[in-house]
């Protein structure tokens, strides 16, 4: 499959759509995940795989791959469909997601999943980790760029705070914190919990540069997830939870719940027609 | 073998880790020390000053701490990650379970100044459960050193070894009792001295003190095998059970909670292999009161003529 810098944006939100309908099915056949979140991250994680990250998936541990830390690790579905689409492990797999002894589980597991940097599942722990990642880079004097992709909601761990003051501390300009921020956790809207939002300025506080883009929009997530600045960057990505789904977009009521099977027909119609 | 009565000059055990940890990092560039704002207490000061790009100090941020050093092992780095046990171990468990161990990284965790060392302090900064909460976690051998020897092998052991490590020490002085020369081996006990009466079982801070103990047996005639045992887990099944079936009968001692700890790890053999009667000595279930480290042992009845009465009840026990 074609990737990298000659992916222009319509392919990008093509292969998202792509993902989208797998993520569905997925979601369907195993009568678990958290379809909402993973709506939200598909576009953002298509535009890391197939177009921004420098990766080999033959060679999954090969010390010069960019990397990523899905820090949201309940959206793990999401990241396995994007890896097996990438070629990291065959695409019939996805179908044993959740299924007894397969290695495809409810959270990513860098052990058993080719692509997988780090385990992740309890909230507030890949953005240390990428911390870690980027400082490893500036001290050994390698050239990857790392990538952690937070929930919104998950910005509410105060590990995550410790983890943006010593990434500005270390002067970490190759590190990409990106923000999901569909605006919804697990229980209720994010606003009506513990609003950390906005975010932006709260990250420039610390010392970072920020980029606000529509997080569905592949001509602004693109150039964000490229740029270099001198300092640590967060993207803040405004997305939707359940994005391309309408009856499920922007309700909390989605966040783990299974489509019945009417409500898959739907789902999967409407996902089509972006194909 | 039969190792004379220690002598009596005392070692603090985190000299013996920095200086293998500056010489192993003056061969290896991928050797860090991550810290929390602790320099002083973990002794990283002359690591510092010959390593000062390899010394990461997150600041006061356990959390963080413990997932820069996986980070930094994802990177190709070899960390050793330096806190006092208390908040390593205590305030980072999540990151130690789910970034360290469940992802299997390549991080070697040095619990500074564990069990009581801080004394006075207070339970607070008692690290009293840290065997327990480690040796639960899968990936994750638990080793406490027993003196300044053990210290350095086990040191260069957990470098050469790709996996987690936890490795606790104190800050409390101890006595040499191992052999200069000594190669340290995960999971195996050594045999400090032997006997057949009973078996008087320690790591870390409590070794000596349990062959001060097996003296005072001696001279009242009883003769007991002492093994120094750093390893928590894996634990020497062997040793465990060559002991209950050879004297009949344990006592364990340790700078750590009765519960979950090395004793827990050894009665966990005894009783599925070899069931014979032991006494876990250690800090009761409680929060320690008032005291430095070496006032708690022995109010908690782990001086060596405390110990001694007790391998003395256990083994009328045995004949009982």
């Amino acid at each position: 499959m074609q990737t990298g810098d000659a992916m222009q944006p319509n392919d990008l939100t093509r292969i998202a759509s792509q993902i989208r309908r797998r993520d569905l099915e997925a979601v369907f056949e195993a009568g678990a995940g958290h379809i909402g979140g993973e709506m939200s991250a598909i576009d953002l994680l298509t535009a890391l795989y197939f177009r921004v990250l420098r990766v080999w998936p033959d060679q999954p541990k090969h010390p010069e791959r960019d990397r990523f830390v899905l820090s949201k690790g309940h959206v793990a579905l999401a990241l396995y469909v994007t890896l097996a689409k990438r070629g990291f492990f065959p695409e019939e797999e996805v179908a044993t997601f959740l299924k007894p002894l397969s290695r495809l589980n409810g959270h990513p597991n860098c052990t058993k999943v080719p692509g997988v940097e780090t385990n992740t599942g309890p909230l507030g722990h890949g953005l240390p980790v990428a911390v870690g990642m980027a400082k490893a880079a500036k001290i050994m004097g390698a050239g990857y760029h790392t990538y952690v992709l937070t929930g919104d909601g998950e910005m509410q761990e105060g590990s995550n705070w410790e983890a943006i003051s010593s990434a500005a501390q270390f002067g970490l300009d190759n590190l990409t914190l990106i923000i999901d921020h569909n605006r919804f956790q697990q229980g209720a809207a994010l606003k009506d919990t513990n609003n950390l939002a906005p975010f932006g300025s709260k990250l420039a506080a610390f010392g970072w540069d920020v980029t606000e883009v529509d997080g569905h929009a592949m001509t602004e997530i693109v150039p964000a997830l490229e740029k270099r600045t001198g300092r640590p960057h967060c993207v803040v990505a405004h997305t939707n939870k359940g994005q391309g789904i309408s009856f499920m977009q922007d309700t909390v009521d989605w966040h783990h719940k299974v489509p019945n099977a009417e409500q898959f027909k739907i789902a999967l119609a409407e996902l089509s027609e972006s194909l | 073998m039969n190792v004379a009565t220690p002598p009596a000059k005392l070692h603090d055990c985190r000299d013996a880790f920095v200086a293998v940890l500056e010489r192993l990092a003056a061969e290896n560039p991928r050797i860090a020390a991550v810290c929390n704002d602790s320099v002083g207490s973990s002794k990283l000061g002359g690591f510092k000053a010959r390593f000062p790009d390899r010394l990461v100090n997150v600041g006061i941020a356990e959390q963080a701490m413990v997932g820069v050093g996986a980070g930094l092992a994802n990177g190709g780095m070899l960390p050793f990650v330096c806190a006092a046990s208390c908040f390593l171990t205590g305030r980072a468990l999540e990151q130690v379970k789910a970034d360290i161990a469940y992802s299997n990284a390549n991080v070697k965790l040095i619990g500074i100044s564990s069990g009581m060392a801080y004394g006075e302090l207070g339970p607070t900064h008692h690290s009293i459960e840290d065997f327990a909460w480690m040796r639960v976690l899968p990936n994750l051998p638990v080793i406490a050193p027993s003196d300044s020897i053990e210290t350095a092998a086990a040191v260069e052991w957990a470098a050469s070894y790709d996996g987690p490590v936890f490795l606790r020490l104190s800050r409390v002085g101890v006595p040499d009792l191992l052999p200069v020369g000594h190669v340290f081996q995960p999971g195996k006990a050594n045999l400090l001295r032997d006997g057949d009466a009973v078996t008087l079982i320690a790591n870390g801070t409590l070794t000596h003190r349990m062959m001060k103990a097996a003296d005072l047996l001696a001279a009242e005639g009883i003769a007991a095998r002492v093994l120094n045992m750093a390893t928590v887990r894996p634990v020497d099944i062997e040793a465990v059970i060559a002991a209950a079936q050879d004297t009949g009968a344990i006592l364990t001692a340790e700078e750590h909670s009765t519960i979950g700890g090395l004793g827990s790890a050894i009665a966990e053999v005894v009783v599925a292999e070899s069931p014979v009667p032991m006494k876990i000595l250690g800090v009761p279930g409680v929060f320690a009161p008032t005291g430095s480290a070496e006032f708690l042992l022995d109010h908690f009845g782990m001086s060596p003529a405390a110990v001694a009465e007790a391998a003395k009840t256990l083994i009328a026990r045995k004949r009982a």
